[in-house]
């Protein structure tokens, strides 16, 4: 053996002993009654959400104005936080993409990926955004163009050429690169990690450059639980103000009415099929719903272009586009603003919503993301969803503000209720009792397939980042969902709701802080696996 | 009786398969058959090991011990699935036919109350329900 091939061989020993670790997936779990359970984490995420149900039950008032008050604090006191962070994550992402360690694949060299384009696409909208494109990609841009809620960006007047583009653009902004940056960074330290270095796929082991063997330990434990906790809060109660919503469009569609009963069987019902999917697993379950979902949501998408002209939807993309390229940059800036009421009031609420929902929505698409290179990855994951949704709030958006413009229906009257926003738009449209009950179905299933992919979130960070954990423990996740929904919506009603969503929304700011150390971690990781390859070539 | 003798293993609990082992080796001796030893593992780190190549290698080695404790001939066969907690049981399914195996040796626990209730799985139940070859359930 020549000198250099021995001084390679040193320094790729030098390089692999930094991520050894004598921890073992599992090690901290407890396996009693067939459950295979991380002893702290899962038994005090458990006993802090019946803590918390159970206060906003008792109080729900006193909850709902502690809570909202803490989060409109958080929202105003950070602001800054929050936009700058944003604008850190999406330039990280793209400095990611120009580097050379864009080059690394996840899972190694090898690895190839498990599942197609199109089931990927279909399932990284499925986990977290889906349902949102549903309610807002009609109501956001019709708020801003009529200033429905006393604020518009940049405050522009209402009702003219600007507050169209300008209406247009500020909700692709909401919905575009910078949420996408948030759920991929935190998806890719969660894949690189678990598949690059083989640390346990949990939030944790992303900060194991950072922390070393500490991230075992009570601060990984904070970690973790923060995440269950702003997860199961964020698709609970989620899932009952959508059952609220949902059976306020089935009220508004078909007269059936929207009471207690109506709303405890809408979720009752998306429970019962998440559970199935669950059971049956990503491929049979998650991944079968997202690719019948995205079906439906394009043969919708069409039929909205088509059926509202597609001259109109032209010009609206157009609008679309160059309204998001013209106020990508204003709406970044954190410092100096005179729209304060409008990005505390829209940005930093989504920015903290984006951000406490990171954990489940980024953990989700690790999982199923393995076998694609970082450049890959990075660009499939800003730009295919950012151009599918200019598309969407194109079509859905600007199909909204023709009818505003051109007096036609309910909605040129004001926005009233935004969850009807929607069926109020496709209700202008031919076939519309169709129409609307694919839109009810569409809100239905991405709920399912939120819900589904949530509790696979939630149980593997509960068992320590275990993956074969018995299915008993995904389909204890998945009830408590539907349950926590259904005790809140019973006994605490909308405030009881609202009080735990603001405080799951509030999570956002200690998680910007945590993101932010994830950024500087994961940076180290692929400097480290990119050393590791170049000496491994050499 | 039987020339190719499957044994699904879970590498994390081999303590608790002696005595599935003991049958699987006595029944291949008296057949002279070869033990195949199955198991199932995800993409991600394990107990066992950090990528599922490292997985392979394992139950490779296990494979090995078994056969120089029983002097059987033996075989290790990984399967990697998408997810491990759901797929187990078909996976299997479909490993009895790529191992071309004419019984299945395979450890289970005794049925309580979780199983009456079904809230705990039982894997041997839904092969023996699901396999046209024989499945020799040990408990």
């Amino acid at each position: 053996m020549d000198e250099s091939s021995a001084d390679s061989l040193e320094l790729i020993a030098e390089l692999e002993e930094v991520y050894e670790t004598d921890y073992e997936v599992g090690q901290d779990n407890i396996e009693r009654y067939g459950l295979d359970m991380h002893n702290p984490v899962f038994f005090v995420s458990a006993g802090l959400i019946v803590v918390f149900v159970v206060l906003s039950l008792l109080f729900p008032d006193a909850a709902k104005a502690g809570l909202e008050a803490t989060k409109d604090w958080v929202q105003v006191t950070f602001d800054w936080v929050f936009l700058s962070a944003g604008n850190l994550f999406l330039l990280f992402c793209v400095a990611l993409i120009l580097l050379p360690v864009g080059r690394i694949r996840i899972g190694g060299e090898d690895a190839r990926p498990d599942y197609s384009l199109v089931s990927w696409f279909a399932m990284l909208f499925a986990a977290g955004i889906g349902i949102g494109l549903m309610f807002y990609g009609v109501a956001e841009p019709a708020a801003y163009y009529t200033d429905w809620y006393g604020s518009t960006p940049f405050e522009i007047a209402p009702y003219t050429d600007s507050a169209r583009t300008a209406a247009l653009g500020a909700t692709m902004y909401h919905w575009g690169l910078h949420p996408w940056a948030i759920y991929a960074m935190v998806a890719l330290s969660l894949a690189f990690f678990a598949y690059n270095k083989g640390l346990p796929l949990t939030i944790r082991s992303t900060f194991y450059p950072l922390l070393g063997d500490r991230v075992w330990g009570p601060m990984g434990n904070l970690i973790d639980i923060l995440a269950v906790l702003a997860t199961v809060f964020g698709l609970a109660t989620s899932l009952g103000i959508g059952a609220q919503q949902a059976a306020g469009g089935l009220h508004f569609l078909f007269d059936i009415d929207a009471g207690l009963s109506s709303q405890l069987t809408i979720i009752v019902f998306v429970t019962g099929v998440a559970l199935i999917s669950v059971i049956r697993g990503i491929d049979g379950g998650v991944k079968l719903l997202s690719n019948i979902n995205m079906g439906l949501a394009l043969a919708l998408l069409l039929f909205v272009i088509i059926a509202g002209s597609i001259s109109a939807f032209l010009l609206n993309y157009g609008q679309t586009l160059s309204g998001y390229m013209r106020y990508l940059v204003p709406l970044s800036n954190p410092v100096g603003r005179a729209d304060e009421a409008f990005y505390h009031g829209w940005t930093i609420f989504y920015w903290a919503w984006w951000i406490s929902w990171s954990p489940f929505v980024g953990m989700f698409i690790a999982r199923v993301s393995r076998g694609r290179t970082v450049r890959q990855f990075l660009v499939a994951v800003l730009l295919v969803p950012t151009l599918v949704t200019t598309i969407w709030m194109a079509a859905f958006g600007g199909s909204g503000l023709d009818q505003i413009e051109q007096n036609v229906g309910q909605l040129a009257d004001g926005i009233g209720d935004d969850a009807l926003v929607l069926f109020q738009m496709l209700e202008n449209l031919p076939l519309a009792s169709i129409t609307s009950m694919l839109g009810i179905i569409l809100v239905l299933v991405f709920f399912v397939t939120s819900s589904d992919s949530g509790s696979l979130v939630i149980d593997s960070i509960t068992s320590g980042g275990k993956t074969d954990s018995p299915v008993t423990q995904r389909v204890f996740w998945a009830l408590m969902q539907g349950l926590i929904a259904a005790v809140l919506i019973s006994v605490g009603g909308s405030a009881a709701l609202e009080a735990l969503q603001a405080g799951a929304v509030s999570t956002g700011l200690p998680f910007t802080f945590v993101l932010l150390a994830m950024a500087v971690s994961l940076a180290l990781g692929l400097k480290h696996e990119y050393q590791l390859n170049r000496a491994i070539g050499a | 009786m039987f020339n190719r003798i499957m044994v699904p293993v879970v590498l994390q609990h081999v303590d608790r398969m002696r005595r599935t082992l003991a049958v699987a080796a006595d029944l291949a001796t008296q057949s002279r058959a070869s033990m195949i030893f199955v198991a199932v593992t995800g993409k991600e780190p394990n107990e066992i090991a950090s990528t599922p190549e490292k997985f392979a290698a394992e139950l490779d080695l296990f494979a090995r011990e078994q056969g120089d404790r029983s002097g059987v001939a033996t075989e290790s066969h990984a399967v990697v699935t998408n997810d491990p907690g759901a797929d187990l049981q078909k996976r299997l399914l479909e490993a009895i036919k790529v191992t071309e195996a004419d019984l299945v040796v395979m450890n289970s626990h005794p049925p309580g109350v979780a199983d009456a209730l079904h809230l705990i799985a039982s894997h041997s139940a839904w092969l023996v329900r699901h396999s046209d070859i024989s499945v020799f359930v040990v408990r």
